[in-house]
């Protein structure tokens, strides 16, 4: 049995930005991941950081990403952490191409499908009231990501 | 005694008793009761007492406890215990009171517990909480190593079968398990299903930590911590759980974190890890079990998977983990109680109080918490003599 792996649509947990990351909430808002790049040794940065992790430059550049991934580790989730999510979503770790990792779900995709190394792409989706969450699909699927207001 | 010759000890430990939910109980009177319980073990009294740990509440502890002055801890889990290690060998305190206590606050049960979801930006919205985190370091195990859903099965059957034959244990009675009947239990996040997963209860305990020189005025033997370690690579479940994070010591990953603890444990220790009779390893979910086996070096790295499936890990096997049925079986009140209860329990398997699951000739405990979804891990040895 084929399940479909589907964005969220109720109002999700999220904490408000601050000072620090506003802008990648900014950039989700216009359907753009931003991720941070340092401006003396170009090491990439996410979760954003005042200072570079690698020379510790405070020098951090905000830059738009490719959106495009691999799915570094997944896991199915049946038994959700809030009534507020419906399951079975998949929490994932996605390797970007700009060299840094973040955690978001897979949509778009078969439970089935999901392999080591899956090519995904960023897309957005507005969740709830005033999140616009950047969710990973496989690549090689056409994007429908039409909601994204701009 | 002069300062220098001290030699930290725990001289008394108790559990209060645990259950999925205590009425009437609160996180206080548990903590009390506890303090009371381990003090009598130890054949002291309050007045004893000029140190205490219980993470926030312990300087709350010291005003309506009457305590003061007194030294007063500030870390969580096993480091409390370490903590108060130092405290007691660097003079600081005579004898400290160690005490975690959980009541009455998992009480909303449609969602998970509440020490287990993270309010982090970059992980709440995506829905993780701590099955979800180790879930994500176990999968990537799987796919690279090849460890399979059946091994799994196998470390959370032993564990829960030793909680079973745990008259202490919350879940007593519940089993024998078999690895099937953990992978018939319901899904909750892949790999993991309900029986791979830590349970949710109540309870307190706590224990005395003192100069062992005072031995002759205590009432049992005191339990040596002949070593220690403590391995961080940041604050969890803010952060990618990824098995692959490092620091500038790229060689030692997340996915093995606490190698480095232990190798320091086992150095200060002077002890190899073929000293060890019994491993009260942390088991939050059935997959780090594996992970640490692999992290503190008792079997090959990618090979945890197969050395479980050996039978190695069971109460009569060669590295006997988890008496008294653990996180899984025993009980979890919350954070500091559970880690706390893998030293009470590699105490009490030193003693020879471990009933029906006492493993024979127990000399050498390996204590642990944490793990890999955490990015964290503190290892103790424990011993019943100083060698």
């Amino acid at each position: 049995m084929s399940i479909k792996l589907l964005p969220q649509y109720a109002d999700l947990p999220h904490a408000v930005p601050g000072p620090l990351t506003a802008p990648f909430w900014a950039g989700c808002a216009r359907g753009e991941l931003l991720y941070q790049r340092c401006g003396r040794c170009a090491a990439a940065t996410f979760p954003p950081a005042e200072h570079c992790r690698e020379c510790l430059a405070v020098d951090q550049r905000w830059e738009r990403g490719s959106g495009h991934g691999v799915l570094y580790s997944w896991t199915v989730v049946w038994r959700p952490v809030t009534p507020a999510f419906t399951p079975p979503y998949a929490p994932a770790i996605v390797t970007l191409d700009e060299g840094y990792q973040m955690v978001s779900n897979v949509i778009g995709a078969d439970v089935d499908q999901l392999r080591l190394n899956l090519p995904l792409k960023v897309t957005f989706r507005a969740v709830g009231n005033e999140l616009h969450l950047p969710y990973f699909e496989p690549a090689d699927q056409l994007s429908n990501s039409t909601e994204v207001s701009s | 005694m002069p300062v220098h010759s001290r030699t930290a000890a725990i001289v008394g430990v108790h559990n209060t008793r645990q259950a999925r939910r205590l009425e009437g109980s609160t996180s206080r009177t548990l903590a009390v009761e506890a303090i009371s319980g381990a003090l009598d073990d130890a054949g002291l009294t309050l007045a004893d007492i000029d140190g205490i740990s219980a993470e926030d509440r312990g300087s709350a502890l010291i005003h309506d406890l009457r305590l003061g002055p007194a030294w007063l801890g500030r870390q969580f889990g096993t480091g409390m215990v370490q903590e108060a290690c130092a405290a007691v060998e660097h003079g600081l305190a005579e004898v400290v009171v160690v005490v975690a206590a959980q009541a009455a606050v998992y009480v909303d049960r449609s969602s998970t517990a509440p020490w287990t979801r993270p309010e982090n930006e970059f992980v709440a919205p995506w829905g993780l909480f701590t099955a979800a985190e180790f879930a994500l370091v176990a999968r990537r195990h799987m796919e690279v190593y090849g460890t399979t859903r059946e091994q799994l099965s196998m470390v959370a059957a032993t564990i829960r079968t030793n909680g079973h034959h745990n008259p202490h244990a919350v879940y007593h009675g519940r089993g024998p398990f078999k690895p099937d009947d953990i992978t018939a239990s319901r899904p909750i996040a892949d790999p993991f299903h309900l029986l791979d997963c830590a349970m949710t209860s109540e309870g307190g305990c706590a224990l005395v930590v003192a100069d062992a020189g005072r031995a002759t005025s205590l009432r049992k033997r005191p339990i040596h911590v002949l070593g220690s370690g403590v391995d961080f690579f940041g604050p969890s479940y803010r952060h990618p759980p990824s098995w692959d994070l490092v620091g500038r010591d790229s060689r030692l990953p997340n996915g093995l974190v606490g190698r480095r603890a232990s190798d320091l444990a086992f150095g200060q220790a002077g002890l190899t890890r073929a000293d060890v009779d019994v491993l009260e390893l942390y088991d939050p979910f059935s997959f780090e079990i594996i992970r640490q086996l692999e992290a503190f070096r008792f079997c090959p790295d990618g090979e945890g998977g197969a050395f479980v499936q050996d039978g190695h890990i069971e109460i009569t096997g060669t590295h006997p983990v988890t008496t008294d049925g653990g996180l899984m079986s025993f009980s979890h009140a919350g954070s500091s109680p559970q880690m706390l209860q893998r030293v009470i329990r590699g105490v009490q398997q030193l003693r020879g109080e471990a009933g029906p699951l006492q493993v024979p000739d127990a000399h050498v405990a390996l204590c642990s918490n944490g793990g890999a979804g955490a990015l964290f891990s503190t290892v103790m040895l424990l011993g019943d003599e100083r060698p």
